[in-house]
């Protein structure tokens, strides 16, 4: 039983989760009981009292108080159990500690992007620290998206007009999917991102490098981290192979043709337009869910890319 | 008036004719008799026909999808697609499949039957409700033309008012389906009240009608909430009203609280019917009298009391204040309560009875078997923290497929079997039956169980991608739904073929107490040639036959009349 709960299950790796799967175990296994315990008597019943002939007589049965009250009272205890289970658990995620470190999530179709206590922010992936509470401030730019992490067991909707939060203790490092689970359209199947738990020495480490602009990187190198960084590589490739969209390899100076069936070059103006205003103009044979840009990179992060993708040319 | 003060009624037993001559099938011939027919009969074989081509629609689009997420990246179409591919999916199965399949398709035609009446309380509005639903049919389909729909079927603020497609037209169509739905459950109930033959107390009545009522009241109350929502909606959408879309200053959670106002208690317009019809199943298949009667009467219609006050589960982690999640979390498990009794009031049914394992039977059992998962996993997904982790996965869809398909379209095929030759006057093959009984549950099973693990696994739902590990799980899924589709094309062929060349149904092949089984098969165009006369219950399988088919008799009519106290109520 523990061996298929636990197949069911995503790994445990926040401090709530061993609660919600202790009542997952609890529901189960209850009603594995109960259901079983109908199918088999369901199983007696046909096969005791199968026809014999068509002349069969029947007892006439039409109700028995005993019976009755034991099975609405014994189902009003289980429900009660699973309920005051439920709700503990509830109170507990929808209450983050004090002393949380707070992360700011914006979310906008189809990228997440992540602001740190520090000023800096990424984009689809995000960078916590271990057994240490976090707390996410979150907000959408536009229609409903939905936070959810599997491996924490939080998800929490996050709205266009108001802040909701959400909060998770991870308990080992290592890297979690994060999923929206609210329908936003196009791209919602594509709207994931990263979560990196770090120990605590290295996520110091990474708010200090990791999200640092170094004033005299060379412009390609700007783009080749922003490429990272603001969650490209989750949708292109850099070696020629299709991911949801287009391959950037010996994009630059190439023939587009578009879905409206024009053809254009993309030169730097077509990138620029292209992480702006991406729906304006849609590569023919790729859906059109790649998210805006706009606002959300400066000009040298723009720059950037512009040069780093000109270089990617076999 | 006249005879009120007469205290007796005089009764004689009505031989049933085997051999109708004049049935309700030939009283009037060609296409006009039938689309402009006020018979409850040939309404019910409308609504028959048109739940089915739609099944049929809304089940190649559900393969559609299953094909697609074959691998976890693009398959056959593309994102956009797929989305309005689901959104098209889950609206034809509710809105123009489920809700009107039972009621409106069985309940029509053997609502009359089973109270003794010619037919219900407004004929022509009956008829009106099939030409509003075939209208509202329409609209969706010009939706589906102009654009489709890629909101899922519900229609989500701001989604739903930003995005490019047709969502006017589609709303449009629901809120036509809505006035449908009203008037059909507003002629049942007026016609329960009043057209009851003498004798049919409000506890002899068959427990299908208790259904039927508890969703007829729910239908009226609860389907004008969906059309103000849905004309706010288009309000919204047309003059810029801002009432759900913040950057009009509206609030889109309180969409969903209108929404769901609607669409929980609409849960129950789909699955109390399905109670109905499996009460009379195992009741006649057992041969046994029902156990529980009251229980299981009026437990329908507690659930449809708690069914308004649940709403909010869907919204646990909507952004609604943790309060009202408590409260919705504690509700919902008493809707749990009186669901489990009638499990628990069918199998005391089946105690001592004399099983016989005819395909309608195998149906109720497969649905004691589905249902029963589909409300257990309910249970699990009321359960707060647990819902956090689960809502909008596959647990979900898979719990919801459960309950929709595994309860309401099993119990209406068990239904469809179960009065099949009443309603067409042949018999279809038991053999193949029970052979395509056993093909739908298999491949059910091996459709949706899959879909429990990857939910609590985190597969979320409405993806068109996803990722690599859940593939196999997916794969095995989609293979479930071609042999489920194999299931009803078997379906398909031994219906058909037992409607053109079927032997010859007898008027009561199941040796079942209700009233539809006392006229021929198929029933003539007034149901009863007389006024019938109930003596017993609907399930009171140890009172002979003969008393069974009473009616009234004329004065002039002797020696087999009997008098009876006319109001034995
Ligand atoms: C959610 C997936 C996604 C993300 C994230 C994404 N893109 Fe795209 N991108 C696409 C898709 C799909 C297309 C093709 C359709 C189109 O032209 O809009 C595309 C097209 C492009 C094009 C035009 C390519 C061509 O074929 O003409 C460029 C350049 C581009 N993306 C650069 C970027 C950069 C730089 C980033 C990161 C800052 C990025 N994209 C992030 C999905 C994505
Ligand atoms: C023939 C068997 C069926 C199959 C294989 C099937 C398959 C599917 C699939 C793959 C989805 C999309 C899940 C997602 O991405 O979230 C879906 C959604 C849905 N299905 Fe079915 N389905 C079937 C029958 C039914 C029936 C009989 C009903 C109801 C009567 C139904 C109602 C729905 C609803 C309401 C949705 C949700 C749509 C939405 O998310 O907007 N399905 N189904
Ligand atoms: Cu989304
Ligand atoms: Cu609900």
């Amino acid at each position: 039983m523990n061996r298929i709960i636990e197949y069911m299950l995503p790994p445990q790796r926040s401090t709530t989760a061993s609660d919600v799967d202790s009542l997952f175990t609890f529901i189960n296994v209850s009603g594995f009981i109960l259901f079983m315990g109908i199918m088999i008597t369901i199983l007696i019943f046909v096969i005791k009292y199968r026809r014999k002939s068509e002349d069969d007589v029947t007892p006439v049965i039409t109700h028995n108080s005993i019976l009755e009250v034991a099975w609405t009272v014994i189902p009003i205890i289980l429900i009660l159990i699973v309920f005051s289970w439920g709700f503990r658990g509830y109170l507990t995620l929808t209450s983050p500690p004090a002393n949380a470190y707070e992360i700011h999530v914006s979310a906008a179709s189809w990228l997440w992007q992540f602001q740190y206590e520090g000023g800096g922010s990424t984009m689809n992936e995000v960078y916590v620290p271990v057994d240490r509470p976090v707390k996410f401030i979150m907000s959408s730019e536009d229609v409903i998206h939905s936070l959810a992490i599997p491996d924490f067991r939080i998800k929490m909707d996050v709205l266009p007009n108001r802040y909701t939060t959400t909060w998770f203790q991870a308990t080992e490092t290592g890297e979690s999917i994060l999923y929206c689970t609210e329908y936003c359209g196009t791209g919602h199947s594509e709207m994931l991102a990263t979560v990196h738990v770090l120990s605590a020495e290295d996520f110091e480490e990474w708010l200090e490098t990791g999200l640092e602009v170094d004033e005299d990187m060379p412009l390609a190198d700007v783009g080749e981290q922003t490429f990272t960084s603001a969650g490209c590589n989750a949708c292109h490739s850099l070696d020629g192979t299709d991911r949801v969209g287009p391959s950037l390899l010996n994009l630059f100076g190439s023939d587009r043709e578009l879905v409206d069936g024009s053809v254009v070059v993309a030169d730097e103006d077509y990138i620029r337009r292209s992480l702006i205003d991406p729906q304006a103009e849609v590569t023919a044979g790729y859906p059109a869910n790649m998210p805006s840009y706009s606002g959300r990179l400066n000009e040298r992060q723009i720059d950037g890319l512009i040069a780093f993708i000109k270089e990617l040319q076999d | 008036m006249a005879d009120s003060s007469q205290k007796t009624l005089r009764i004689r037993e009505f031989p049933i004719d085997e051999n109708p001559g004049h049935t309700y099938l030939n009283h009037e011939k060609g296409i006009l008799s039938w689309l402009f027919t006020v018979d409850h009969k040939r309404i019910g074989l409308l609504y028959l026909g048109s739940v089915i081509l739609f099944f049929f629609v809304g089940g190649m689009l559900a393969l559609l999808l299953r094909t697609e997420l074959l691998t976890p990246a693009q398959s056959i179409v593309d994102a956009d697609t797929y989305n309005q591919i689901f959104t098209l999916h889950g609206a034809i199965m509710i809105f123009l499949f489920i809700i009107p399949s039972i009621p409106a398709a069985l309940g029509n035609f053997f609502l009359p039957m089973m109270i003794g009446a010619k037919d219900v309380a407004f004929p022509r509005l009956n008829l009106a409700s099939w030409w509003i639903y075939i209208f509202g049919a329409l609209f969706a389909l010009y939706s589906i033309i102009t654009g489709a729909v890629d909101t899922g079927w519900t229609f989500y603020t701001p989604y739903s008012t930003q995005t490019g497609t047709s969502v006017v037209s589609m709303t449009l169509a629901v809120f036509i389906l809505g006035f449908s739905s009203i008037l059909t459950g507003l002629n049942f109930i007026v016609t329960l009240h009043k057209l009851r033959s003498p004798g049919l107390s409000w506890s002899k009545m068959p427990l299908f009608l208790w259904s039927l009522y508890a969703t007829a009241v729910i239908q009226i109350l609860a389907t004008p909430i969906l059309a103000i929502t849905v004309l706010l909606l288009a309000m919204e959408r047309i003059l810029g009203i801002g009432i759900f879309d913040p950057s009009l200053g509206g609030d889109p959670v309180l969409f969903q609280h209108f929404f769901w106002f609607y669409s929980h208690p609409a849960v129950y317009i789909m699955i109390v019917p399905a109670f109905g019809i499996i009460s009379e199943l195992i009741s006649t298949y057992s041969r046994k009298t029902i156990f529980g009667y009251w229980a299981i009467a009026l437990s329908s219609l507690a659930i449809a009391f708690i069914g308004f006050l649940v709403w909010g589960h869907h919204m646990f982690v909507s952004g609604q204040s943790e309060l009202s999640s408590v409260v919705f979390s504690f509700l919902t498990f008493f809707v749990g309560v009186p669901t489990g009794i009638k499990i628990f009031n069918w199998v005391a049914t089946m105690y001592k009875g004399s099983i016989d394992l005819k395909t309608p039977m195998l149906y109720a059992l497969a649905f004691l078997f589905l249902f029963t998962i589909g409300g257990l996993t309910g249970i699990m997904i009321g359960a707060l923290s647990i819902n956090v982790h689960l809502h909008d996965t596959y647990y979900i869809v898979a719990h919801f497929h459960y309950v929709m398909m595994g309860g309401t379209v099993i119990a209406m095929l068990g239904g469809l079997h179960h009065w099949w030759p009443k309603m067409t006057g042949k018999m279809y093959n038991e053999f193949w039956g029970r052979i395509t009984c056993g093909v739908i549950f298999l491949s059910f099973n091996m459709t949706f169980l899959p879909q429990f693990i990857m939910g609590s696994q985190g597969m979320p739902r409405r993806y068109f991608n996803y990722v690599d590990q859940f593939q196999g799980l997916h794969q095995f899924s989609t293979i479930g739904s071609y042999l489920l589709g194999v299931g009803f094309v078997m379906m398909a062929v031994y219906l058909l073929w037992s409607l053109f060349k079927g032997p010859k149904a007898p008027s009561n092949p199941w040796k079942a107490r209700s009233l539809e089984w006392m006229t021929s098969s198929p029933p003539t165009h007034h149901n009863f040639e007389y006024t019938p006369v109930i003596l017993h219950g609907p399930y009171d399988h140890h009172k002979p036959m003969k008393e069974f088919r009473m009616g009234v008799a004329e004065e002039s009519e002797s020696p087999d009349v009997i008098e009876i106290d006319k109001d034995p109520a």
